[in-house]
Order: structure tokens, then sequence, then C-alpha cells
């Protein structure tokens, strides 16, 4: 689906990717998961152009982002970001940013498809909780028919039980042939999702294969980093 | 006609010692402020008034005020810039911003009749315009930042979804614009009701009939109005250009100071 090829993002002082290589295969849900600064939301942005590589190339089915018209590459590769994004107005009004030719009855079942009912339809956005925004935003970028969603620690901000109706709304949607790439640093989560696993440090791809094998064939940076991510999942729990 | 000469000139100025008592009794430390704002407000109109009296002598080509027309667009725009350092390349965008303005209000003053175009008329219908539209061209080119460096991530999401950066835009231009243009509405709305404009009191005071002075004074605020509206709408639009990519993505956009 996404190919990386020595992808470089320049930044302040180290840059946020370092010759970064591997791939996001077209099937599942592939968890992109790294220590905090390593370069996870930023490869994620390379993949719909929000931002571009100083060096190197992100390729999708095949073609440089970089050559495709961008505007159809995001409708194409959907985001939905860390903290919810709810515009002005209405969930409606929302949805309709989205698809200006939505009716209601498509509205309704784009709600529908994110475990969300019809009343609300006309609720204010900015007045839903977090978990809901979040799905507010995730129905907003389905409206798009994306062939990809990224989403970048969509639950970072949201209490455990609508994370978990995130969670089953990303497997429900790798289920219907929509690809999820799913950025996390929550082990637990990590293990729960992905079918697919590609590990950030510092910069650079440090491991990238099927999540069966991964505690298996990781490198030893790779076996640090998911054994500091235990012990913090050790020290959360209540 | 009035003239209140240099003796009238010197007893107004007592007024500037009455500020100056209060600062010093209150201890508000604005004394040399106060003093010397008076002295340097009186030195620029003298010069001022001096270059005017020489241009207004006959026989001296209008080409001369519009030269002193493209020497006050300059320090303006120059002006702006350094009030909003945070807007990138807003020297040029001012600049064209009141250079466009001028263009559309004094050529619809100038070219319909209104006021005949001479060296009486332009410098002072120039200043008034680009003196008026100065805060509003500031206040919208700061706004402008700050909700695209505050809104960030929805603009972001918007641009995620497809959206040209110019619609993605949209929502925060129209609030900065809104923001720029609304304090001028205020003022044209409350016009002689609770302070009567500088323009008419001069003229009212110079010993025009205060009906003409009214019909002056109007044309003067809907001067004023459309070239706020059109300065403010040109460096929205700049500033929304030059944070944008070409390829429909915001450029990091810093804090507005």
């Amino acid at each position: 689906m996404f190919r990386f090829e020595h992808v470089t993002v320049a930044g302040d002082r180290r840059p946020r990717l370092d010759d970064a290589t591997g791939t996001v295969p077209p099937d599942g849900i592939t968890v992109l998961a790294g220590p905090s600064g390593s370069g996870k939301s930023t490869l994620l942005r390379c993949c719909n152009r929000l931002e571009l590589p100083t060096a190197g190339r992100v390729v999708y089915r095949g073609q440089d982002v970089a050559e495709q018209d961008p505007l159809r590459l995001r409708r194409r590769v959907g985001m939905v970001f860390q903290r919810p994004t709810p515009f002005p107005g209405t969930v409606r009004a929302n949805l309709l940013v989205a698809e200006p030719t939505l009716d209601d009855g498509d509205a309704v079942h784009a709600l529908e498809a994110v475990g969300l009912d019809a009343s609300f339809l006309g609720r204010t956005a900015a007045d839903l909780s977090g978990g809901e925004a979040q799905r507010v935003c995730l129905a907003r970028t389905l409206v798009t028919r994306p062939a990809v969603v990224l989403m970048d620690e969509v639950t970072s901000s949201v209490d455990p039980a609508a994370r978990l109706g995130l969670e089953n709304l990303a497997r429900g949607l790798a289920e219907t042939a929509v690809n999820v790439v799913w950025v996390t640093h929550d082990l637990d989560q990590l293990r729960r999702l992905a079918d697919h696993v590609l590990i950030l440090i510092r910069g650079r791809v440090a491991h990238a294969g099927p999540a069966a094998t991964l505690e298996a064939d990781s490198p030893p940076d790779v076996r640090r980093f998911l054994a500091a991510l235990a012990v913090d999942d050790e020290v959360d729990e209540p | 006609m009035t003239d209140i000469g240099w003796v009238g000139l010197g007893i107004s100025a007592s007024l500037v010692a009455v500020a100056v008592a209060l600062s010093l009794w209150r201890q508000l430390g604005l004394e040399r402020s106060i003093a010397w704002s008076a002295v340097r407000a009186l030195a620029q109109l003298l010069v001022i008034g001096l270059v005017l009296d020489a241009l207004l002598q006959p026989g001296v080509s209008s080409a001369w005020a519009w030269l002193w027309v493209a020497l006050m667009l300059l320090i303006a725009a120059w002006t702006v810039a350094r009030r909003a350092p945070a807007v990138p390349g807003l020297f040029q965008l001012a600049l064209t911003a009141f250079a466009t303005s001028a263009i559309l209000t004094l050529g619809v003053l100038f070219g319909f009749g209104v006021f005949t175009v001479n060296v009486r008329t332009i410098v002072p219908l120039a200043g008034l315009m680009i003196g008026n539209s100065m805060a509003a061209t500031v206040l919208v080119a700061r706004r402008l930042v700050e909700e695209l460096h505050d809104k960030r991530d929805e603009i972001e999401a918007r641009l995620a979804l497809g959206q040209p950066a110019e619609e993605a835009a949209r929502p925060y231009v129209r609030n900065a614009l809104r923001t720029a243009l609304s304090p001028q509405i205020e003022t044209t709305k409350v016009v002689g009701l609770i302070a009567l404009p500088g323009s008419m009191t001069g003229l009212i005071l110079a010993g025009v009939d205060p009906l003409n002075a009214v019909r002056v004074q109007a044309a003067v605020m809907y001067l004023i109005l459309g070239s706020v509206a059109a300065t403010t709408t040109v460096v929205g639009l700049g500033v929304r250009r030059r944070l944008f990519t070409r390829d429909h993505r915001l450029v990091p956009v810093a804090e507005a100071g």
C-alpha cells in the first residue's frame, strides 16, 4: 500500500525522519509504534502529503505521493488526528464539509457506521465528549470513501470504553477492505490491533513485519523499546 | 476663516501642561512622553504645513503630491510590517494593499469628479485613507496568523478531507477580516452621535458651512470604510497565500507576537 524509500524529513535540531525505509502491506491494520519523538506522526503525515519528505520518497500504490494530486490523494488516504478536531457547527455541518452533496440519509448511515445514532446529526460538534467527537471525525473521514485511513494516536485523549470502541471500528474497517494505519505507543493496543507492525526508533524503521512474529524477529533496540512499553503498561494499570 | 495665530497656539499648549501636571500629581511617570509627543506632533505638523504651503504655490505640478503619496504608502507599509513581525513578507503585502486601495478609492473620488484633482485634495485624502487603514491592516495580519497557528489541527483536518487550501482557510480568513473591519464599522455607525469627526470639526472651525462640512465628512467616512475593507481583504488573502504551499499544505506558522 505504502512504500517508504529512504524518507528523511529535516527537523529543528535533528531529522524527524532519518532515512526511513519500509512498507505498509495492502491489507489489514498496520500498527506504527515507537517512542515519542521517533517520527510516527511525521511518517503518517507524509502518507497523505500534509508533509513532504526533504529526501527520499513515499510511494502509494506504485506512485510517488509527491507526483499525485494532493486533493485526490487525501480523499483516498483519509486521516484522523490525535486530538478530535470538530469544526464549528453541528455534526451534520461537519459531515457536509467532507462531502457537500451528502443527504440526511447518507449522513445517518455514516454516523451509524461509527456507532452513533441519528440524534447526533443536529448536535453541536464542539459539545461532544472526546470519544464521540473522535467518532464524528472518523465518520467525516469515511464519507470521502477512502481506501486507507491513517489514525494518529486517536485514542490518546478518550476514556477506556471509547478507546475500545474506536479499536473495534478500526477492526471493522479492516474487515471491509479499508486499510488502517494506526499509530500508538500502547503495547496492549498494538497486540490487540496489529496485523502488521512497523517500529520507528529515532526516525528510522527499526523493524517491519507481521505482528505474530514481532518479539521473535525484532532487533535488540526494538525489544528494548517493547520491554520499556511493557513496564509502562504495568505502571498504568490500577 | 479662523486663524488662531501663534499666541492662540501657545495658549492651547497650556493644556499639555495640564496633562503633564496630572501625570506628576498621580505619579504616572508620563510627563516626558506627553511633552515629547506634543512637541513631536507640532514639529511634524509644521513640516507638513510648510511642505503643503510650498506645494500649494501656483504653478506647482501635482506630480509632487503623488510623489508624497508614494512616500506615505512606503512609510505605512513599513510601519505595518514592523508592528506584525510574525507575518512573513508583510511589507510587500501591505504596500500592495495600500496601493490597491488608493487606486480604488481615490479612483472613485477623483474619477467621478467628487473632488477635483489637485495638490490640495490629493495629499489629505490619501493621508486619511492610508492613516485610517493602518490599524486594521495590522489587525487582520496578526489575527489571521494567530488563527492559523491556534487552529492548525482543525485546518489540517480540513486539508486531510481533500479541501483545497483556499477553502480550508476560508472560515479563518473570514474571522480575521470580520475582526479587523468591525471597529471601523462601529466608528462609522456612531459618527456624529458621540464625537464629531476631525475633518468636519476642522472645517467648521475654519468657517465652512456645517452642511457642506457634513457632506465632506460623509465622503471621507466612506473613503475610509472602503479603503479599510480593500486593504484588509488584500492583506488577508495575501497572508493566506503565503501560509499555504501550492500543493495545499499549511506551512509552520509562528505565534503572532
